[in-house]
């Protein structure tokens, strides 16, 4: 489904990813760990298609197709999705509205009828159930004076409502509490699907206890230096980042 | 520097004056002749406004003035039908419909109505013939004629247009529309003058809407005295959509009194060039004054707004939020200025300007200002900009709306904080509906009308939504 070679990005001639490779199947949870600076929400961020960041090397290939031949709302339309680090306020855009815009959007891309009003409501009371949403949210303007767990809650909505092929979450454990950290990987958990795919990006391990990641790979200075599976996240809890470090260090040697 | 014929349009006024005396004088009262006289020595010795007068710094009105204008001050006007050219199509607004064409009050039913509750709408001109000791009470004590010379000049030929009497108690179901029309074959100079009173604890709507329906000069010139008495409610709405080469100069002037609530609300979605000043006096104590505008503006248009708040007397809330849209070379200036006196204690004053450039070329001037000699208020003031947020638009394109969508989803949104405001739920739905068509370069000035474009190619201005 995704397929990244050799990728190399710098911002402002500065390098930030330094070739790096990773592939991602159909039905797989991927999770990115790393310290602070590694280069995780840089990727995140090339892959849905901010435009700030140089690629200066390398592809990336989403279902088949060069992912950098499409502009960040044709990536969407294609089902790639980015749950934001940090979910932008929109003043006087109304989640509703927003919502079924894009979902119309997406659906004229495809060849689909636009939904109708009503159609469009009771999928969003659905899936409002779906992600454990109080009702009142959507009628708010976009992140416009949420609390941090409800914008990160509003990420996951919106993935509930686009359903995406490829969702890519980025930090979206940052900044919640226990309770909300559970809704979050709750709703994440109910979207899985033989035929998506979840790559989530984190710097604790906590958030992996409730969703269980079939790969987990370590970022460091722009590349990924180590890969496993969950019982990876687990001892670089327990032994730090540091840890990982001297051991590549010493793999080189 | 006054310009050779800025100058020799103001001796044209002079001159129009002495030869036309007897005409403008009319039927207005003696005390109306006596503020006349006044303001016609204002206008002697300051003429027009120049760019060297801080009011009017980044506002020229020179190149507009050197235009060889007709006037009219017989009242050419007066037997048009004028629902044979123009019907305003806000359908399920049901209001008082007054009509003023080229400046004059056109007779449609009867120059003045005095409903059974004692409001009296109509006429200025017939108003001093058979109200004077009203107008008397009220006109001229609120315009200041010797800060602003607009004012003067408009004072200097006050002839005609709307009279609003509404007396202590009486809530004005209805609002009251004015719309005011200008549609000649040739260059026009109008100075159309209002007078509009709240008594005691009563309650007005008013729409002010402008148009123009002609592709030709037009050069409009209003004074409104609005008046709102104690306990009273006014809301007043001002919608502005004119020609390219029409000019609008609106000079507003509101008096307060204790406890009394005031909103002004003006959307300017087209204008050649359009100056609104807003001039409130807050007398007494615990009024509230809200004040809001809008503009949308493109090609070489110049819109500008100047709002002076008053706060003589304590514990008075006024509050103050412009926004516009800049597309291709339009300018627009912003000038908001606050005074808080020594006994206006607990003034709560606040003051916003926000402007989103769509090009490099598109040019915004604002200046919020405040001026407090008290000192137990609350005062905050702040102006921005900029472009519209880059974060946001990633965002919205995130999700999959393609760029244009993404844009006109914000600026409609940006416009909305504005539009929001009005409380009449006909007219905002329907200025939403305007405002929303006019991002998207679908609204024309002609919209409007219902014949006279059938004649011409109508304009429209196209806000680009491609270019950021």
């Amino acid at each position: 489904m995704l397929q990244i070679k050799n990728l190399t990005v710098s911002i402002h001639g500065k390098p930030i990813i330094k070739g790096l490779n990773l592939e991602v199947k159909e039905g797989e949870v991927h999770a990115i760990m790393g310290p602070n600076g590694s280069g995780k929400s840089t990727l995140a961020s090339v892959i849905a298609g901010r435009e700030v960041f140089d690629v200066d090397q390398g592809e990336i290939s989403y279902m088949g197709k060069n992912i950098f031949d499409m502009p960040a709302e044709t990536r969407a339309r294609e089902g790639l999705f980015l749950g934001f680090q940090y979910p932008v306020e929109i003043p006087g855009v109304s989640i509703a509205n927003f919502m079924r815009t894009a979902i119309n959007e997406k659906r004229k891309y495809l060849g689909l009828d636009p939904l109708t009003g009503a159609e469009f409501l009771r999928l969003m009371e659905e899936k409002k159930k779906m992600v454990e949403i109080h009702s009142k949210l959507t009628n708010r303007s976009v992140n416009e004076g949420f609390s941090g767990g409800e914008k990160k809650k509003n990420e996951i909505f919106q993935m509930a409502m686009l359903e995406p092929r490829l969702a890519i979450l980025d930090e979206t454990d940052s900044g919640l509490d226990i309770d909300a950290l559970k809704v979050v990987a709750n709703g994440v958990n109910k979207l899985r699907k033989k035929d998506n795919a979840t790559i989530v990006i984190t710097h604790y391990q906590r958030l992996l206890d409730y969703i269980v990641p079939d790969f987990v790979h370590v970022l460091l200075d722009g590349r990924i230096i180590k890969s496993g599976n969950k019982e990876l996240a687990m001892e670089l809890e327990e032994k730090g980042y540091d840890w990982i470090k001297k051991e590549t260090a010493n793999d080189a040697v | 520097m006054e310009t050779t014929h800025t100058s020799l349009l103001k001796d044209k006024f002079l001159e129009l004056y002495q030869k036309e005396q007897e005409a403008i004088r009319g039927q207005a009262t003696p005390l109306v002749n006596r503020i006349r006289r006044h303001a016609l020595a204002r206008f002697r010795e300051n003429g027009f406004p120049t760019t060297r007068q801080e009011h009017w710094r980044f506002t020229d009105l020179s190149p507009l003035l050197n235009t060889e204008f007709a006037f009219d001050f017989s009242n050419q006007s007066r037997n048009i039908d004028v629902d044979k050219i123009f019907t305003c199509d806000v359908y399920d607004l049901d209001t008082f419909s007054i009509t003023l064409l080229n400046g004059w009050f056109v007779y449609k039913h009867a120059p003045l109505t005095r409903l059974a509750d004692g409001t009296i709408i109509g006429s200025l001109a017939k108003a001093m013939e058979i109200y004077p000791a009203i107008v008397d009470q009220y006109i001229g004590k609120a315009a200041k004629t010797d800060q602003y010379e607009m004012a003067a000049l408009n004072t200097a030929f006050l002839q005609d247009g709307l009279f609003i009497y509404v007396p202590d108690g009486v809530e004005v179901e209805k609002p009251v529309q004015l719309i005011n029309i200008v549609n000649a074959d040739h260059p026009v100079f109008l100075q159309p003058r209002h007078l509009v009173i709240a008594g005691k604890g009563a309650k007005l709507t008013l729409v002010h809407c402008d148009h123009s329906l002609t592709h030709n000069i037009s050069f409009t010139n209003t004074v409104m005295e609005l008046f709102a008495e104690q306990d009273a409610v006014v809301d007043h709405y001002k919608i502005q959509n004119k020609g390219r080469n029409s000019a609008l100069v609106t000079n507003n002037f509101f008096h307060q009194k204790r406890n009394s609530r005031l909103s002004s609300n003006i959307i300017t979605l087209n204008g050649g060039f359009t100056k609104n000043i807003m001039d409130v006096s807050i007398s007494q104590p615990d009024c509230v004054s809200e004040h809001y505008g809008l503009y949308l503006v493109d090609s070489n248009q110049h819109v500008d707004n100047l709002v002076n708040i008053d706060h003589m007397a304590a514990q008075s809330r006024s509050d103050q939020l412009y926004k516009g849209i800049l597309d291709d070379e339009a300018t627009a200036v912003f000038s908001g200025k606050v005074l808080v006196r020594r006994h206006a204690q607990q003034t709560q004053a606040f003051q916003n300007n926000k402007n989103i450039l769509l090009t490099d070329d598109a040019k915004a001037n604002t200046q919020p200002h405040l001026e407090i000699y008290a000192d137990d208020v609350k005062c905050s003031h702040g102006a921005t900009v900029g472009q519209l947020d880059p974060e946001a638009m990633f965002y919205l394109r995130s999700r999959g709306l393609c760029e244009r969508t993404a844009r006109q989803m914000m600026m409609i949104a940006f416009a909305n904080e504005v539009v929001q405001k009005i409380s009449i739920e006909a007219l905002q739905k329907r200025i939403q509906n305007m405002v929303e068509k006019r991002l998207k370069g679908e609204l024309s000035i002609c919209d409007q009308c219902v014949l006279h474009c059938n004649s011409k190619e109508p304009t429209t201005f196209n806000i680009d939504l491609s270019k950021l």
